[in-house]
């Protein structure tokens, strides 16, 4: 077990299932605003049971801040289950799409640099391409500082999302009996 | 099909609730629940501030474990009630709060009286709703008075736009709540306990530390079991105070910032410490470095998240507190622990509270001191915050449980009076006395015409020292007698805020006021007076507002500074 009383920042990636209903993510999103905990990205989307959102946040702190949110996410009446991928093998992926002021000159380079990085390449324009990119952060930084001498116009990234590796998973109670 | 209006199906589920009061404000966005009020089997009651019906609320579920239920408009009726609920939630009240909203349609088009009441709402209650659909309305609130008084209580908030009020269709009362994702957890884990109880077996210095929770849970009869089996000493928070008699032979005191000697001396000498529904707050705990360094500690709550939250512990045990204690209490050994509990008495007899003789000026230590043998700690007593919170908690320890009622977590000026007057409502046969400071009281007095249209008797004492005495104390002691805001009157030497000398002796004349509510009123400035006065008071059949005159420097002590240990106790200004 960590040290409980260690101050050192950790950064964790943790997966909450929560009801897909309006008013949840301000819920959230005020909790860790209230407590004053540092989210690095967060993201949210429906899963397979329309009435089940999942959210991945990533949090900043020490162990003593995220033993918190961990139990406050908990505590929240509407947030159906929570995990914690530090200990767990997992996949972390991002997506950004990046605009790159290119034109004939230079673009051919920029294609080159994202097949190595096997980034797609989803808008062409006389002045500029639009590059879809997914990875986790590693992957999304090091393309980034690639394409920035070309000129970065704009670029948005979705957060990280993650799932366990293996055939465990996380599901809300009454999806498992299902699943069994 | 027999159908409803969505405000005929709130006033059924609250009756099928078992709510038997009301307190609220009626207004535009809420007519139709109020006209489904109207001549329902409940009584509603109407207050003159939103605010005061939240804390009315609050007091009736606090001096019962019931569910307290407030009502308001939207908009500014919703806001008006915020800090009540604010001041429910950080105590772990049950109060079920309904506000009117505009109609769906309008919703997000900056309506008139429209506010964001769920927005606002959310971080002060323990979960809320906004109803857009009537056929939902029984559902929610049959949850929500689940959620309020379940798991770790709190308040929850229902918003119901206008239109749904409106809407028609059957009522159907669930037989069950059923919320998949939520399942608090009640019973301690067998293990957690087993290392509990060895280490209460093994512990020479045992201390109990009981907490709000106690109360909440009702646990007041295995505390006293255990206490005794093992001849455990406790001491308790100010959310715990009547847990146990006062005159129980095991017990300490208070503990925490204005707590007793040996009370603080004994939690930091002890070497287990059993925490029973509390929560280490910082008021309690003083500067954490050096808080109660010799102890093992168990902690039992009912919610997770206070484990670890500021003191790390050794033994965590989430459950209810009844429970838990219950399978602890099979495997204590009967102990003595004499030595023990004489070097407590010890402390005990060093500094314990007292008087200082021979005063001149009317000492509020007395007063309550009086008030406490009189009523024999019976009454039920509720506060305001202050320096006469302090004083009323190291001066009238209760006999039971839910008599005291005091805002500790949000420490909300204000909350004495209204408060009051809902214990007084769901307590019609108990004396109810509010014990309040001239500013608190100021906050909320605007109810006195509730308490008087409803004939409803509270014994109202407001101690006067002319000023926001606990921010004039800090100011003396830690700002250099710079009052700053301090003076509710011009003071000696202090000309009155205008740069005028006054000539009023009172702003306001708490008489005049008392009079102009047909409320009787008795003044005094004597210790000599305190008894007659309280004798005159507890024989009306009415309310009675004593205003007892103190000195502004009268200070609460002991005190522990803010940020120091609770080594550092500062007894008494030498
Ligand atoms: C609503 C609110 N505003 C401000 C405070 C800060 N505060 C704490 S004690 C206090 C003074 C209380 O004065 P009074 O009610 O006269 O009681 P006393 O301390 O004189 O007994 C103040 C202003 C508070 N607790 N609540």
């Amino acid at each position: 077990m960590a040290d409980m009383n260690s101050s050192e920042e950790l950064s964790h990636t943790i997966s909450v299932l929560v009801e897909n209903r309006s008013g949840v993510l301000a819920r959230i999103s005020g909790l860790f605003s209230a407590r004053g905990y540092n989210i690095d990205s967060l993201s949210v989307g429906v899963t397979d049971d329309p009435q089940i959102s999942r959210m991945t946040i990533v949090v900043k702190g020490s162990h003593r801040v995220l033993e918190q949110v961990e139990k406050q996410l908990n505590k929240l009446i509407d947030v159906i289950k929570v995990s914690d991928y530090q200990d767990t093998p997992h996949i972390e992926r991002d997506l950004m799409l990046v605009k790159v002021a290119a034109d004939k000159s230079n673009r051919s380079e920029l294609v080159q640099i994202c097949d190595i990085f096997r980034a797609k390449i989803v808008d062409v324009a006389v002045d500029s391409i639009i590059v879809e990119m997914t990875g986790d952060d590693e992957k999304i930084e090091a393309f980034l500082k690639m394409v920035r001498p070309f000129g970065v116009k704009e670029s948005c990234r979705t957060g990280i999302v993650a799932m366990a590796r293996g055939s465990k998973g996380i599901v809300a109670p009454e999806t498992e009996r299902n699943l069994s | 099909m027999n159908e409803l209006t969505g405000a005929q199906i709130l006033v059924e589920s609250l009756i099928r609730e078992n709510v038997k009061h009301v307190f609220g404000i009626p207004g535009g966005q809420a007519l139709p629940l109020f006209d489904a009020l109207y001549g329902a089997k409940l009584k509603l009651v109407l207050t003159r501030h939103e605010q005061g019906a939240a804390h009315m609320a609050d007091g009736y579920a606090r001096s019962t474990g019931l569910v307290g239920v407030c009502i308001a408009t939207s908009g500014p009726g919703a806001t008006n009630l915020v800090t009540g609920l604010a001041t429910a939630y950080m105590d772990s009240i049950p109060v079920v709060a309904i506000t009117g909203q505009v109609a769906t349609h309008l919703i997000g088009n900056d309506a008139f009286q429209e506010a964001d009441a769920t927005g606002v709402m959310r971080p002060v209650t323990k979960h809320n709703y906004m109803v857009k659909d009537v056929k939902d309305l029984a559902r929610v609130v049959k949850e929500a008075f689940h959620i309020a008084r379940t798991g770790r209580p709190g308040p929850v908030h229902i918003d119901i736009p206008v239109d749904v009020q409106k809407g028609k269709t059957e009522f159907i009362w669930p037989e069950k709540v059923y919320i998949r994702s939520y399942n608090p957890k009640t019973t301690g884990h067998p293990k957690q306990i087993q290392r509990a109880v060895e280490l209460i077996n093994s512990a020479e210095r045992p201390l109990l530390y009981v907490g709000g929770g106690a109360i909440l849970s009702g646990a007041s009869e295995v505390v006293r079991q255990l206490s005794e089996r093992a001849q455990i000493p406790f001491v308790h928070t100010l959310m715990a105070n009547g847990v146990l008699p006062f005159d129980h032979p095991n017990y300490v005191g208070i503990l925490g910032m204005h707590g007793k000697y040996s009370a603080n001396t004994a939690m930091q000498n002890c070497d287990v410490l059993i925490s029973c529904g509390a929560r280490f707050d910082d008021r309690v705990t003083g500067n954490l470095a050096t808080f109660s360094q010799q102890s093992k500690k168990i902690h039992i709550d009912i919610d997770p998240a206070n484990i670890s939250k500021t003191v790390q512990v050794d033994i965590p045990i989430v459950g209810d507190l009844k429970e838990v204690l219950k399978s602890v209490l099979l495997d204590v050994k009967p102990t003595k622990h004499a030595a023990w509990r004489k070097q407590i008495q010890e402390w005990e007899d060093k500094y314990p509270f007292a008087i200082k003789p021979g005063s001149a000026t009317l000492q509020p230590q007395f007063f309550l001191q009086e008030l406490h043998r009189i009523t024999k700690g019976e009454a039920i007593v509720v506060t305001g915050v202050g320096q006469h919170q302090m004083w009323a908690m190291q001066w009238y320890q209760c006999r039971t449980p839910r008599s005291f009622l005091t805002s500790g977590g949000l420490g909300t000026m204000g909350y004495g009076f209204p408060a009051a007057v809902g214990a007084k409502f769901a307590n019609p046969d108990r004396l109810v006395v509010c014990i309040d400071g001239d500013g608190s009281f100021q906050m909320t007095m605007t109810e006195l015409a509730t308490a008087v249209h409803e004939g409803i008797r509270v014994v109202i004492v407001v101690f006067n020292n002319y000023s926001l005495g606990m921010v004039r104390q800090w100011q003396e002691l830690f700002y250099k007698e710079r009052y700053s805001a301090s003076d509710l009157l011009a003071m000696p030497g202090r000309p009155n805020a205008n740069g005028k000398d006054s000539k009023l002796e009172y702003i306001p004349d708490f008489m005049k006021l008392a009079e102009a509510y047909g409320v009787k009123g008795i003044r005094i400035n004597k210790n000599e007076q305190v008894e007659g006065a309280l004798k005159e008071a507890l024989a009306s059949s009415a309310s009675v507002l004593i205003e007892a005159m103190i000195a502004p420097a009268e200070k609460v002590f002991p005190m522990v500074p803010a940020g120091a240990g609770l080594d550092d106790i500062i007894v008494d200004m030498a």
